[in-house]
Protein backbone atom coordinates (compact mmCIF):
# COMPACT_ATOMS: atom_id res chain seq x y z
CA UNK A 1 0.00 0.00 0.00
CA UNK A 2 1.68 3.48 -0.79
CA UNK A 3 0.23 5.26 2.00
CA UNK A 4 2.07 2.97 4.09
CA UNK A 5 5.55 3.18 2.08
CA UNK A 6 4.86 6.82 2.38
CA UNK A 7 4.56 6.27 6.13
CA UNK A 8 7.75 4.24 6.29
CA UNK A 9 9.54 6.24 4.40
CA UNK A 10 9.03 10.00 6.51
CA UNK A 11 9.34 7.57 9.38
CA UNK A 12 12.80 5.98 8.15
CA UNK A 13 13.89 9.97 7.43
CA UNK A 14 12.93 10.98 10.84
CA UNK A 15 14.58 8.27 13.37
CA UNK A 16 17.95 8.98 11.25
CA UNK A 17 17.59 12.13 11.79
CA UNK A 18 17.94 11.43 15.61
CA UNK A 19 20.76 9.50 15.01
CA UNK A 20 22.62 11.93 12.59
CA UNK A 21 23.65 14.16 15.37
CA UNK A 22 24.95 13.12 19.09
CA UNK A 23 21.92 14.10 20.61
CA UNK A 24 20.27 10.68 20.13
CA UNK A 25 23.34 9.18 21.95
CA UNK A 26 23.76 11.69 24.52
CA UNK A 27 19.68 11.20 25.12
CA UNK A 28 19.99 7.60 25.45
CA UNK A 29 22.86 7.88 28.23
CA UNK A 30 21.12 10.24 30.04
CA UNK A 31 17.32 8.42 29.87
CA UNK A 32 19.44 5.42 31.28
CA UNK A 33 21.10 7.14 33.68
CA UNK A 34 18.51 8.99 34.97
CA UNK A 35 16.33 5.64 34.72
CA UNK A 36 19.10 4.16 37.08
CA UNK A 37 19.71 6.61 39.65
CA UNK A 38 15.91 6.96 40.12
CA UNK A 39 15.51 3.37 40.49
CA UNK A 40 18.16 2.35 43.20
CA UNK A 41 19.57 5.74 44.43
CA UNK A 42 16.08 7.38 45.14
CA UNK A 43 13.47 4.31 44.65
CA UNK A 44 16.08 2.11 46.73
CA UNK A 45 15.32 -0.88 44.68
CA UNK A 46 18.40 -2.87 46.06
CA UNK A 47 17.44 -2.13 49.99
CA UNK A 48 13.68 -2.80 49.41
CA UNK A 49 14.39 -6.71 48.84
CA UNK A 50 11.01 -6.75 46.97
CA UNK A 51 11.58 -9.11 43.40
CA UNK A 52 9.38 -6.21 41.51
CA UNK A 53 10.05 -3.62 38.73
CA UNK A 54 7.43 -1.11 40.95
CA UNK A 55 10.14 1.34 41.92
CA UNK A 56 11.06 1.69 38.56
CA UNK A 57 8.09 2.13 36.61
CA UNK A 58 7.32 4.62 39.84
CA UNK A 59 9.33 7.14 38.46
CA UNK A 60 8.39 6.81 34.26
CA UNK A 61 5.30 9.21 34.75
CA UNK A 62 7.78 12.40 35.97
CA UNK A 63 11.13 11.24 34.41
CA UNK A 64 9.51 11.47 30.49
CA UNK A 65 8.01 14.36 31.65
CA UNK A 66 11.15 15.90 30.65
CA UNK A 67 12.62 13.86 28.05
CA UNK A 68 9.63 12.56 26.23
CA UNK A 69 9.30 17.16 25.47
CA UNK A 70 12.43 17.04 24.80
CA UNK A 71 12.53 14.39 22.41
CA UNK A 72 9.12 15.41 20.42
CA UNK A 73 9.76 19.38 20.23
CA UNK A 74 11.52 18.95 17.07
CA UNK A 75 9.42 17.20 15.18
CA UNK A 76 7.12 20.17 13.56
CA UNK A 77 8.63 23.30 14.73
CA UNK A 78 12.30 22.36 12.84
CA UNK A 79 10.26 21.73 9.58
CA UNK A 80 8.52 25.36 10.34
CA UNK A 81 11.64 26.81 10.67
CA UNK A 82 13.88 25.16 7.84
CA UNK A 83 10.93 25.77 5.47
CA UNK A 84 11.37 22.28 4.44
CA UNK A 85 7.53 21.45 5.96
CA UNK A 86 6.87 23.41 2.37
CA UNK A 87 8.73 20.91 0.33
CA UNK A 88 7.28 17.93 2.32
CA UNK A 89 3.40 18.52 2.06
CA UNK A 90 3.90 19.55 -1.61
CA UNK A 91 5.13 15.56 -2.59
CA UNK A 92 2.12 13.45 -3.43
CA UNK A 93 1.52 11.94 0.30
CA UNK A 94 -1.11 13.48 2.66
CA UNK A 95 -0.43 15.64 6.10
CA UNK A 96 -1.73 12.59 7.51
CA UNK A 97 0.73 10.17 6.75
CA UNK A 98 3.30 12.82 7.48
CA UNK A 99 2.01 13.37 10.82
CA UNK A 100 2.24 9.75 11.47
CA UNK A 101 5.23 8.60 10.52
CA UNK A 102 7.33 10.95 12.40
CA UNK A 103 5.02 10.40 15.32
CA UNK A 104 5.90 6.36 14.92
CA UNK A 105 9.60 7.72 14.36
CA UNK A 106 9.58 9.11 17.88
CA UNK A 107 7.95 6.38 19.50
CA UNK A 108 10.06 4.07 17.99
CA UNK A 109 13.00 5.56 18.93
CA UNK A 110 12.06 6.16 22.28
CA UNK A 111 11.03 2.42 22.57
CA UNK A 112 14.71 1.90 21.58
CA UNK A 113 15.71 3.83 24.69
CA UNK A 114 13.14 1.83 27.01
CA UNK A 115 14.31 -1.31 25.66
CA UNK A 116 17.98 -0.46 26.58
CA UNK A 117 16.73 -0.49 30.45
CA UNK A 118 17.08 -3.99 30.06
CA UNK A 119 19.54 -4.66 32.49
CA UNK A 120 16.74 -3.68 34.88
CA UNK A 121 14.80 -6.87 34.42
CA UNK A 122 18.27 -9.56 34.20
CA UNK A 123 18.84 -7.61 37.97
CA UNK A 124 15.83 -8.67 39.46
CA UNK A 125 15.76 -11.98 37.61
CA UNK A 126 19.05 -12.13 39.11
CA UNK A 127 18.46 -11.59 42.37
CA UNK A 128 14.99 -12.92 42.77
CA UNK A 129 11.56 -14.52 41.39
CA UNK A 130 9.79 -11.51 40.16
CA UNK A 131 6.37 -12.01 38.28
CA UNK A 132 7.61 -11.33 34.82
CA UNK A 133 3.57 -10.98 33.47
CA UNK A 134 3.75 -7.39 35.65
CA UNK A 135 7.11 -6.35 34.53
CA UNK A 136 5.57 -6.85 30.77
CA UNK A 137 2.45 -4.96 31.73
CA UNK A 138 4.39 -2.41 33.04
CA UNK A 139 6.75 -1.71 30.15
CA UNK A 140 3.61 -1.65 27.96
CA UNK A 141 2.31 0.64 30.04
CA UNK A 142 5.59 3.14 29.92
CA UNK A 143 5.56 2.86 26.18
CA UNK A 144 1.83 4.03 26.06
CA UNK A 145 2.51 6.48 28.29
CA UNK A 146 5.47 7.43 26.28
CA UNK A 147 3.11 7.78 23.51
CA UNK A 148 0.72 10.03 24.79
CA UNK A 149 3.23 12.58 26.32
CA UNK A 150 5.11 12.41 22.79
CA UNK A 151 1.23 13.08 20.79
CA UNK A 152 0.89 16.40 23.09
CA UNK A 153 4.63 16.72 22.20
CA UNK A 154 4.45 16.52 18.60
CA UNK A 155 0.97 18.60 18.98
CA UNK A 156 2.54 21.68 20.46
CA UNK A 157 5.42 21.63 17.88
CA UNK A 158 3.30 22.23 15.54
CA UNK A 159 2.24 24.91 17.24
CA UNK A 160 5.04 27.37 16.84
CA UNK A 161 8.43 27.55 14.88
CA UNK A 162 10.27 27.57 18.17
CA UNK A 163 11.42 24.16 20.04
CA UNK A 164 12.16 26.22 23.10
CA UNK A 165 8.28 27.43 23.81
CA UNK A 166 7.34 24.08 21.82
CA UNK A 167 9.24 22.04 24.72
CA UNK A 168 8.02 24.23 27.31
CA UNK A 169 3.93 24.41 26.69
CA UNK A 170 4.18 20.55 25.97
CA UNK A 171 6.09 19.84 29.62
CA UNK A 172 3.43 21.88 30.82
CA UNK A 173 -0.09 20.09 29.35
CA UNK A 174 2.38 17.01 30.27
CA UNK A 175 2.29 18.15 33.91
CA UNK A 176 -1.58 19.10 33.75
CA UNK A 177 -2.53 15.19 32.44
CA UNK A 178 -0.16 13.62 35.39
CA UNK A 179 -1.59 16.02 38.17
CA UNK A 180 -4.65 15.98 37.10
CA UNK A 181 -5.42 12.78 39.73
CA UNK A 182 -3.25 14.24 42.66
CA UNK A 183 -5.17 15.52 45.55
CA UNK A 184 -4.01 19.32 44.99
CA UNK A 185 -5.32 19.98 42.47
CA UNK A 186 -8.95 18.24 42.33
CA UNK A 187 -9.23 20.39 45.62
CA UNK A 188 -8.78 22.91 43.78
CA UNK A 189 -12.58 22.05 41.81
CA UNK A 190 -14.07 20.05 44.79
CA UNK A 191 -15.13 23.32 47.04
CA UNK A 192 -17.29 24.79 43.72
CA UNK A 193 -17.34 21.98 40.96
CA UNK A 194 -19.81 19.48 40.94
CA UNK A 195 -18.36 16.12 41.56
CA UNK A 196 -19.02 14.61 38.32
CA UNK A 197 -16.65 17.49 36.92
CA UNK A 198 -13.99 16.90 39.52
CA UNK A 199 -14.15 12.97 38.96
CA UNK A 200 -14.07 13.81 35.07
CA UNK A 201 -10.71 15.41 35.77
CA UNK A 202 -9.39 13.09 38.22
CA UNK A 203 -9.99 10.68 35.49
CA UNK A 204 -8.21 11.93 32.18
CA UNK A 205 -5.06 12.03 34.71
CA UNK A 206 -2.66 9.76 33.09
CA UNK A 207 -1.06 8.06 36.39
CA UNK A 208 -4.37 6.02 37.91
CA UNK A 209 -4.25 4.35 34.09
CA UNK A 210 -0.04 4.47 34.56
CA UNK A 211 -0.38 2.48 37.77
CA UNK A 212 -3.12 -0.07 36.48
CA UNK A 213 -0.31 -1.08 34.11
CA UNK A 214 2.55 -0.68 36.89
CA UNK A 215 0.18 -2.85 39.27
CA UNK A 216 -0.08 -5.61 35.93
CA UNK A 217 -3.53 -5.27 35.20
CA UNK A 218 -4.22 -5.25 31.64
CA UNK A 219 -7.58 -3.29 31.33
CA UNK A 220 -9.09 -1.88 27.96
CA UNK A 221 -10.25 1.08 29.36
CA UNK A 222 -6.33 2.03 30.10
CA UNK A 223 -5.32 0.97 26.72
CA UNK A 224 -8.08 3.09 25.38
CA UNK A 225 -6.98 5.59 27.20
CA UNK A 226 -3.66 6.34 26.05
CA UNK A 227 -4.75 5.73 22.32
CA UNK A 228 -7.16 8.48 22.41
CA UNK A 229 -5.07 11.07 24.04
CA UNK A 230 -2.54 9.73 21.01
CA UNK A 231 -5.63 10.02 18.56
CA UNK A 232 -6.58 13.30 19.54
CA UNK A 233 -3.65 15.18 19.92
CA UNK A 234 -2.54 13.76 16.29
CA UNK A 235 -6.09 14.70 15.20
CA UNK A 236 -5.42 18.60 16.67
CA UNK A 237 -1.53 18.37 15.26
CA UNK A 238 -3.05 17.78 11.62
CA UNK A 239 -6.28 20.92 12.14
CA UNK A 240 -3.33 23.14 13.20
CA UNK A 241 -1.38 22.44 10.17
CA UNK A 242 -4.07 22.59 8.13
CA UNK A 243 -4.70 25.94 9.27
CA UNK A 244 -1.09 26.91 8.93
CA UNK A 245 -1.32 26.13 5.57
CA UNK A 246 -4.45 28.13 5.03
CA UNK A 247 -3.03 31.45 6.55
CA UNK A 248 -5.38 31.89 9.47
CA UNK B 1 -0.55 21.40 -18.71
CA UNK B 2 -1.08 24.13 -15.87
CA UNK B 3 -4.37 26.08 -16.25
CA UNK B 4 -5.09 28.17 -12.99
CA UNK B 5 -8.92 30.28 -12.94
CA UNK B 6 -9.57 32.98 -11.06
CA UNK B 7 -7.07 32.91 -8.45
CA UNK B 8 -7.48 34.40 -5.02
CA UNK B 9 -5.68 34.05 -2.05
CA UNK B 10 -6.64 36.36 1.17
CA UNK B 11 -4.78 36.61 4.44
CA UNK B 12 -6.88 38.88 6.94
CA UNK B 13 -7.96 41.99 5.31
CA UNK B 14 -5.18 41.47 2.40
CA UNK B 15 -5.57 40.20 -0.94
CA UNK B 16 -2.24 38.57 -1.58
CA UNK B 17 -3.21 37.54 -5.02
CA UNK B 18 -6.60 38.62 -6.31
CA UNK B 19 -7.89 36.86 -9.74
CA UNK B 20 -5.38 35.72 -11.52
CA UNK B 21 -5.80 33.25 -14.29
CA UNK B 22 -3.42 31.69 -16.74
CA UNK B 23 -2.76 28.46 -19.15
CA UNK B 24 0.61 26.83 -19.20
CA UNK B 25 1.14 23.98 -22.38
CA UNK B 26 3.95 21.81 -22.16
CA UNK B 27 7.10 23.47 -24.14
CA UNK B 28 6.34 26.33 -22.47
CA UNK B 29 8.39 28.65 -20.00
CA UNK B 30 6.48 31.05 -18.39
CA UNK B 31 8.32 33.84 -16.36
CA UNK B 32 6.92 35.13 -13.09
CA UNK B 33 8.21 38.92 -12.63
CA UNK B 34 6.61 41.14 -10.46
CA UNK B 35 8.24 43.38 -7.07
CA UNK B 36 8.12 41.73 -3.99
CA UNK B 37 5.42 40.76 -2.29
CA UNK B 38 3.59 40.68 -4.95
CA UNK B 39 1.79 37.34 -4.53
CA UNK B 40 4.51 35.43 -6.72
CA UNK B 41 5.28 33.15 -3.91
CA UNK B 42 1.84 32.57 -2.79
CA UNK B 43 0.78 31.90 -5.99
CA UNK B 44 2.84 29.18 -6.75
CA UNK B 45 2.01 27.46 -3.21
CA UNK B 46 -1.31 27.47 -4.51
CA UNK B 47 -0.41 25.85 -7.76
CA UNK B 48 1.61 23.12 -6.05
CA UNK B 49 -1.19 22.63 -3.38
CA UNK B 50 0.71 24.26 -0.96
CA UNK B 51 -1.80 26.48 0.63
CA UNK B 52 -5.39 26.60 -0.72
CA UNK B 53 -6.99 28.93 -2.37
CA UNK B 54 -9.54 31.32 -0.89
CA UNK B 55 -11.26 30.92 -4.10
CA UNK B 56 -10.55 29.52 -7.69
CA UNK B 57 -9.48 26.49 -9.04
CA UNK B 58 -6.06 24.98 -10.12
CA UNK B 59 -5.84 22.31 -12.70
CA UNK B 60 -2.71 20.12 -13.20
CA UNK B 61 -2.79 17.96 -15.64
CA UNK B 62 -6.53 17.85 -15.46
CA UNK B 63 -6.78 16.98 -12.30
CA UNK B 64 -8.20 19.79 -9.32
CA UNK B 65 -5.29 20.55 -7.38
CA UNK B 66 -7.72 21.33 -4.28
CA UNK B 67 -10.57 17.64 -4.82
CA UNK B 68 -7.89 15.50 -6.25
CA UNK B 69 -3.96 16.26 -4.81
CA UNK B 70 -2.38 13.62 -4.89
CA UNK B 71 -2.39 12.68 -8.71
CA UNK B 72 -1.66 16.42 -9.60
CA UNK B 73 1.48 16.61 -7.54
CA UNK B 74 2.50 13.96 -8.37
CA UNK B 75 2.89 15.88 -11.81
CA UNK B 76 4.46 18.64 -10.64
CA UNK B 77 8.90 19.09 -9.29
CA UNK B 78 8.72 21.85 -7.07
CA UNK B 79 11.85 24.34 -5.80
CA UNK B 80 9.83 26.13 -3.20
CA UNK B 81 11.30 29.62 -2.59
CA UNK B 82 14.87 29.99 -0.25
CA UNK B 83 15.56 26.36 -1.51
CA UNK B 84 14.51 24.41 2.14
CA UNK B 85 16.48 21.25 2.43
CA UNK B 86 16.91 18.92 5.71
CA UNK B 87 20.10 20.12 6.97
CA UNK B 88 21.36 17.33 9.01
CA UNK B 89 21.04 15.02 6.39
CA UNK B 90 23.61 14.62 3.42
CA UNK B 91 22.75 15.60 -0.10
CA UNK B 92 22.86 11.81 -1.23
CA UNK B 93 19.86 10.68 1.75
CA UNK B 94 18.57 13.98 0.83
CA UNK B 95 17.59 13.02 -2.79
CA UNK B 96 17.01 9.10 -2.02
CA UNK B 97 14.45 10.20 0.37
CA UNK B 98 12.99 12.94 -1.85
CA UNK B 99 13.06 9.92 -4.52
CA UNK B 100 11.50 7.16 -2.27
CA UNK B 101 8.47 9.83 -1.91
CA UNK B 102 8.15 10.10 -5.60
CA UNK B 103 7.36 6.27 -5.01
CA UNK B 104 10.88 5.41 -6.70
CA UNK B 105 12.54 2.60 -5.31
CA UNK B 106 15.60 0.02 -6.00
CA UNK B 107 17.14 0.39 -9.12
CA UNK B 108 14.89 3.52 -10.30
CA UNK B 109 15.84 5.14 -7.20
CA UNK B 110 19.41 4.40 -7.50
CA UNK B 111 18.98 5.76 -11.20
CA UNK B 112 16.87 8.78 -10.95
CA UNK B 113 19.06 10.28 -7.83
CA UNK B 114 22.25 9.83 -10.22
CA UNK B 115 20.34 11.52 -12.94
CA UNK B 116 19.67 14.79 -10.77
CA UNK B 117 23.19 15.04 -9.74
CA UNK B 118 24.38 15.00 -12.56
CA UNK B 119 22.48 17.66 -13.98
CA UNK B 120 22.82 19.61 -11.52
CA UNK B 121 26.73 19.45 -10.99
CA UNK B 122 26.58 18.05 -7.02
CA UNK B 123 29.11 14.76 -7.71
CA UNK B 124 31.61 16.27 -5.10
CA UNK B 125 29.11 16.90 -2.08
CA UNK B 126 27.04 13.91 -2.34
CA UNK B 127 28.26 12.32 0.82
CA UNK B 128 28.49 16.09 2.55
CA UNK B 129 25.61 17.29 5.06
CA UNK B 130 23.66 19.76 3.78
CA UNK B 131 24.28 22.53 6.43
CA UNK B 132 27.92 22.51 5.46
CA UNK B 133 27.10 23.35 1.69
CA UNK B 134 27.87 26.55 0.44
CA UNK B 135 24.36 28.61 -0.57
CA UNK B 136 25.04 27.39 -4.55
CA UNK B 137 25.02 23.84 -3.66
CA UNK B 138 22.07 23.95 -1.27
CA UNK B 139 19.93 25.79 -3.67
CA UNK B 140 21.20 23.30 -6.33
CA UNK B 141 20.78 19.97 -4.65
CA UNK B 142 17.23 21.65 -4.07
CA UNK B 143 17.04 22.17 -7.61
CA UNK B 144 17.96 18.43 -8.29
CA UNK B 145 14.92 17.19 -5.70
CA UNK B 146 12.51 19.01 -7.80
CA UNK B 147 13.13 17.66 -10.99
CA UNK B 148 14.33 13.98 -9.65
CA UNK B 149 11.55 12.05 -11.29
CA UNK B 150 11.74 13.73 -14.33
CA UNK B 151 8.03 15.75 -13.68
CA UNK B 152 5.93 17.10 -16.60
CA UNK B 153 5.19 20.66 -14.66
CA UNK B 154 8.42 22.82 -13.04
CA UNK B 155 7.34 25.22 -10.64
CA UNK B 156 10.39 27.27 -9.64
CA UNK B 157 10.16 29.97 -7.10
CA UNK B 158 13.65 32.54 -7.77
CA UNK B 159 15.33 29.30 -9.00
CA UNK B 160 18.59 31.27 -9.86
CA UNK B 161 18.16 33.22 -6.42
CA UNK B 162 21.71 33.10 -4.78
CA UNK B 163 23.58 31.54 -7.27
CA UNK B 164 27.03 33.14 -8.98
CA UNK B 165 27.16 34.00 -12.53
CA UNK B 166 28.29 30.77 -13.99
CA UNK B 167 25.49 28.69 -12.44
CA UNK B 168 23.14 30.76 -13.20
CA UNK B 169 24.51 30.45 -16.70
CA UNK B 170 23.72 27.00 -16.14
CA UNK B 171 20.34 26.81 -14.24
CA UNK B 172 19.13 28.93 -17.42
CA UNK B 173 20.63 26.79 -19.43
CA UNK B 174 18.81 23.74 -18.09
CA UNK B 175 15.59 25.40 -17.28
CA UNK B 176 15.94 26.28 -21.49
CA UNK B 177 16.58 22.78 -22.23
CA UNK B 178 13.96 20.89 -19.70
CA UNK B 179 11.28 23.53 -21.26
CA UNK B 180 11.59 21.77 -24.53
CA UNK B 181 9.65 19.29 -23.48
CA UNK B 182 8.13 20.33 -20.15
CA UNK B 183 5.52 22.56 -18.97
CA UNK B 184 7.55 25.35 -16.77
CA UNK B 185 6.55 28.18 -14.89
CA UNK B 186 9.59 30.30 -12.63
CA UNK B 187 9.41 33.79 -10.71
CA UNK B 188 12.65 35.75 -11.04
CA UNK B 189 13.63 39.74 -10.09
CA UNK B 190 15.97 39.16 -12.78
CA UNK B 191 14.90 40.80 -15.83
CA UNK B 192 17.26 39.37 -18.55
CA UNK B 193 16.61 35.70 -17.37
CA UNK B 194 13.19 36.40 -18.31
CA UNK B 195 14.36 37.17 -22.04
CA UNK B 196 16.90 34.50 -22.00
CA UNK B 197 15.09 31.36 -20.79
CA UNK B 198 11.07 32.50 -21.06
CA UNK B 199 8.84 31.65 -24.18
CA UNK B 200 6.41 34.31 -22.27
CA UNK B 201 5.86 36.58 -18.91
CA UNK B 202 3.29 37.14 -16.51
CA UNK B 203 3.87 40.81 -14.56
CA UNK B 204 1.85 40.36 -11.38
CA UNK B 205 1.21 43.62 -9.32
CA UNK B 206 -0.29 43.65 -5.95
CA UNK B 207 -1.66 39.99 -6.91
CA UNK B 208 -3.82 41.02 -10.31
CA UNK B 209 -1.98 40.08 -13.35
CA UNK B 210 -0.71 43.27 -15.19
CA UNK B 211 0.62 42.24 -18.40
CA UNK B 212 1.09 38.96 -20.05
CA UNK B 213 3.27 38.30 -23.27
CA UNK B 214 6.09 37.21 -25.09
CA UNK B 215 9.15 39.16 -23.53
CA UNK B 216 9.44 40.62 -27.44
CA UNK B 217 5.77 41.65 -26.97
CA UNK B 218 6.20 42.98 -23.27
CA UNK B 219 9.56 45.15 -24.89
CA UNK B 220 7.46 46.65 -27.75
CA UNK B 221 5.55 48.14 -24.82
CA UNK B 222 8.37 50.08 -23.99
CA UNK B 223 9.11 54.17 -25.30
CA UNK B 224 12.43 52.72 -26.07
CA UNK B 225 10.72 50.23 -28.68
CA UNK B 226 11.79 51.12 -32.11
CA UNK B 227 13.72 54.05 -31.49
CA UNK B 228 17.15 54.50 -32.85
CA UNK B 229 20.39 55.84 -31.12
CA UNK B 230 23.40 57.07 -32.89
CA UNK B 231 26.38 58.28 -31.65
CA UNK B 232 27.74 61.18 -33.90
CA UNK B 233 31.40 62.83 -33.76
CA UNK B 234 32.59 66.86 -33.50
CA UNK B 235 29.02 68.41 -33.86
CA UNK B 236 26.84 71.15 -31.94
CA UNK B 237 24.37 69.02 -30.26
CA UNK B 238 21.29 71.70 -31.11
CA UNK B 239 21.92 70.98 -34.92
CA UNK B 240 21.40 67.18 -34.81
CA UNK B 241 18.31 67.80 -32.76
CA UNK B 242 16.72 69.96 -35.22
CA UNK B 243 17.69 67.87 -37.89
CA UNK B 244 16.49 64.56 -36.69
CA UNK B 245 13.46 66.24 -35.30
CA UNK B 246 12.64 66.94 -38.91
CA UNK B 247 12.91 63.46 -40.14
CA UNK B 248 9.12 63.41 -40.89
CA UNK B 249 7.91 59.67 -39.05
CA UNK B 250 9.72 60.58 -35.87
CA UNK B 251 7.63 62.05 -33.11
CA UNK B 252 10.49 63.41 -31.31
CA UNK B 253 14.69 63.45 -31.16
CA UNK B 254 16.50 64.06 -27.75
CA UNK B 255 19.85 64.47 -26.87
CA UNK B 256 21.07 61.36 -24.24
CA UNK B 257 24.63 63.07 -23.33
CA UNK B 258 27.27 64.83 -25.10
CA UNK B 259 30.91 65.63 -24.43
CA UNK B 260 33.93 67.62 -25.95
CA UNK B 261 33.97 65.34 -28.77
CA UNK B 262 30.77 62.85 -29.19
CA UNK B 263 26.80 63.73 -29.04
CA UNK B 264 24.74 60.79 -28.09
CA UNK B 265 21.05 61.29 -29.68
CA UNK B 266 17.93 59.52 -29.60
CA UNK B 267 14.78 59.41 -32.05
CA UNK B 268 11.78 58.16 -31.19
CA UNK B 269 9.15 56.95 -33.86
CA UNK B 270 5.69 58.46 -34.65
CA UNK B 271 3.15 55.55 -34.00
CA UNK B 272 4.10 51.98 -35.27
CA UNK B 273 6.69 52.93 -37.93
CA UNK B 274 8.10 49.76 -39.87
CA UNK B 275 11.20 48.49 -38.25
CA UNK B 276 14.16 49.73 -39.76
CA UNK B 277 12.61 52.63 -41.61
CA UNK B 278 13.42 55.28 -39.09
CA UNK B 279 17.06 54.16 -39.03
CA UNK B 280 17.69 54.35 -42.55
CA UNK B 281 15.66 58.13 -42.67
CA UNK B 282 18.46 58.93 -39.89
CA UNK B 283 21.09 57.36 -41.93
CA UNK B 284 19.74 59.76 -45.06
CA UNK B 285 19.81 62.81 -42.62
CA UNK B 286 23.00 61.52 -41.29
CA UNK B 287 24.65 61.26 -44.91
CA UNK B 288 22.75 64.49 -46.57
CA UNK B 289 24.42 66.90 -43.40
CA UNK B 290 28.18 64.93 -43.88
CA UNK B 291 27.69 63.76 -40.17
CA UNK B 292 30.52 61.66 -38.70
CA UNK B 293 28.27 58.61 -37.68
CA UNK B 294 29.92 56.71 -35.39
CA UNK B 295 27.04 54.68 -34.21
CA UNK B 296 23.59 53.55 -34.96
CA UNK B 297 21.10 50.70 -33.80
CA UNK B 298 17.23 50.67 -33.19
CA UNK B 299 16.28 49.88 -30.01
CA UNK B 300 14.78 46.62 -29.02
CA UNK B 301 12.57 48.31 -26.08
CA UNK B 302 13.66 47.47 -22.59
CA UNK B 303 12.23 45.11 -20.08
CA UNK B 304 12.83 46.96 -16.73
CA UNK B 305 11.42 50.05 -18.51
CA UNK B 306 8.15 48.88 -19.42
CA UNK B 307 8.37 46.83 -15.76
CA UNK B 308 8.86 49.54 -13.86
CA UNK B 309 6.25 51.93 -16.16
CA UNK B 310 3.86 48.90 -15.53
CA UNK B 311 4.22 48.18 -11.80
CA UNK B 312 5.58 51.59 -10.38
CA UNK B 313 2.79 54.02 -10.78
CA UNK B 314 0.42 52.68 -8.87
CA UNK B 315 2.91 51.50 -5.86
CA UNK B 316 3.87 55.19 -5.91
CA UNK B 317 0.45 56.00 -5.54
CA UNK B 318 -0.06 53.84 -2.59
CA UNK B 319 2.62 55.49 -0.80
CA UNK B 320 1.15 58.71 -1.14
CA UNK B 321 -1.87 57.90 0.14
Amino acid sequence: MRSWANIQTIAKRELAGYFASPVAFVFIVLFLFLMGFFTFMIGFLLERREASLYWFFYWHPWLYLLLVPATGMRLWSEERRLGTMELLLTMPITAWQAIVGKFLASWAFLALALVLTFPAIITVNYLGHPDNGIIFCGYVGSFLLAGAYLAISCLTSAMTRNQVISFIISVVICLLFLLAGFPPVTNLFTSWAPNWLVETVAACSVYPHFEDFQKGVLDLRDLIFFLSIIGFSLFTTGVIIRNLRSGH
Amino acid sequence: MIRVENLIKTFGPKRAVDGVSFAVERGEVLGFLGPNGAGKSTSMRMITGFIPPTSGTVFVGGFDMIENPLPAKRLIGYLPENAPAYADMTVSGFLGFVAELRGLRGEDKKKAVHRAVEMCFLEGVLHQSIDTLSKGYRHRTCFAQSIIHDPEILVLDEPTDGLDPNQKFEVRNLIRRMGEKKAIIFSTHILEEVEAVCSRAIIIDRGKIVANGTPQELKARSDFAGAVSLRVLGINSDIVKAKLGQIPNARKAAIVKEDSTCVWARVYPQGSSKNGELARNVGEVSAKEGWKMEELHTEEGRLDEVFRTITLPDTAKEGAQ
